[in-house]
């Protein structure tokens, strides 16, 4: 087994009315200086965690959704969006906000770090994990 | 390569089961735990979509929480086995990796 | 093989506790091995010593605390969740001003990488909660 193991984050919780989405962004922040090959995945209400204009105001609760927006700097490039899962729930892309990363092979140029993926890709980077952590 | 996802919840309460049933690929098990072992019992209105599925992954049910609800292994979809603590570690030391559905 | 386990609910609400204590129990039986068991989210309430469960009930925290002492199971609460929830172990609570501090004998306060280290070293992680 090599020495980088690849972690993939199972978000399927909206964000706010349980804590699961806040303490699972602070595992993400905390593991990437591991130096693992680390992935989100948001499926089913997870993908509510992602939408953007939150605005936490009148609830009394901190809005974590700019901490998103942060993950490139801590060098996280992959989130993957469930179509189905957005669909469902009547959003698409444009609902979402925007997360980018900067590519250091092809000359630090920012990409987008949402991926949206079907269900059968979604099983597939499922599958493709050495460890899942669940939210 | 194959993997063991554990699901906790009723599937009369939550999608957790449904959800887990289509990401799972063939080869795969499913361990329904806890509250997730409602998902086992024959004659349900979930009974034939899961027995469907149950063609391509291994369904179990953990039997000491089937037992505490009240249920026996002869209340379980044909498709569902039983197993105890020592066969969930066997689930987990069998497949590659293991996933929550919490 | 060695077994990572998280438990991220808390006790006697939530089952989760409870069917990791069995699955670590078994595990051990089996001749695995389970280095860590790591408590996140309101798993870190496991941790107090404060409990007082009726005797006719099981007692999650003692029990934990038991199978820690006989098989060497580094458990280890989160800090930042602990923090949250009012869990302090005794140098917590003298750097923050508390007048109290409550984690059990067995159980250590640390940070999230221990979660990550768990998951590097051991074979398979499995999650319990809700």
């Amino acid at each position: 087994m090599s020495d980088v193991k690849k972690f993939l984050y199972l978000n399927r919780r909206a964000p706010y009315g349980t804590i699961y989405a806040l303490e699972s962004l602070e595992v993400v922040l905390i593991g990437a200086a591991f130096e693992q090959d680390v992935a989100l995945a948001f499926v089913d209400d997870g993908v509510f965690q992602l939408t953007k204009g939150q605005n936490t105001d009148g609830i009394g609760v901190k809005n974590f959704s700019p901490t998103f927006r942060a993950l490139g700097d801590y060098d996280v490039q992959k989130l993957y969006v469930e179509r189905e899962s957005l669909e469902e729930r009547g959003l698409s892309e444009d609902d979402l906000m925007e997360v980018v990363y900067e590519d250091e092979d092809d000359d630090w140029e920012e990409k987008p770090a949402i991926r949206v993926i079907s269900r059968a890709e979604m099983a597939d980077v499922m599958a493709d994990a050495d460890v899942v952590l669940s939210f | 390569m194959s993997t063991l996802h554990t699901v906790n919840k009723s599937p009369f309460t939550t999608q957790a089961l449904v959800s887990c049933l289509n990401h799972a690929k063939p080869g795969d098990a499913i361990l329904m735990i806890e509250d997730g072992v409602y998902g086992g019992l024959g004659g349900t209105g979930l009974t034939e979509i899961i027995a469907e599925f149950g063609k391509n992954v291994s369904l179990y049910v953990l039997s000491p929480d089937l037992a505490a609800r009240g249920f026996d292994a002869g209340r379980l979809i044909g498709e569902v086995e039983g197993v105890d603590y020592d066969g969930f570690v066997d689930l987990v030391t069998k497949h590659d990796r293991t996933q929550a559905w919490l | 093989m060695k077994i990572g386990v998280l438990v991220s609910e808390g006790p006697y609400t939530h089952q989760a506790a409870d069917t990791a204590y069995k699955f670590v129990t078994a595990a051990l039986a089996a001749g695995h091995e389970v280095p860590r068991v790591f408590f996140y989210h309101d798993g870190v309430n496991v941790a107090t010593r404060l409990s007082v469960p009726p005797q006719d009930e099981r007692h999650i925290q003692q029990n934990w605390t038991a199978l820690a002492k006989e098989h060497g199971i580094d458990l280890v609460v989160c800090i930042a969740a602990a923090q949250r929830r009012g869990m302090l172990d005794e140098n917590e609570a003298n750097r923050q001003g508390k007048d109290a501090s409550n984690i059990a004998e067995g159980f250590r306060i640390s940070g999230l990488g221990q979660l990550i280290e768990m998951g590097i070293q051991t074979d398979r992680l499995v999650t319990f909660g809700d």
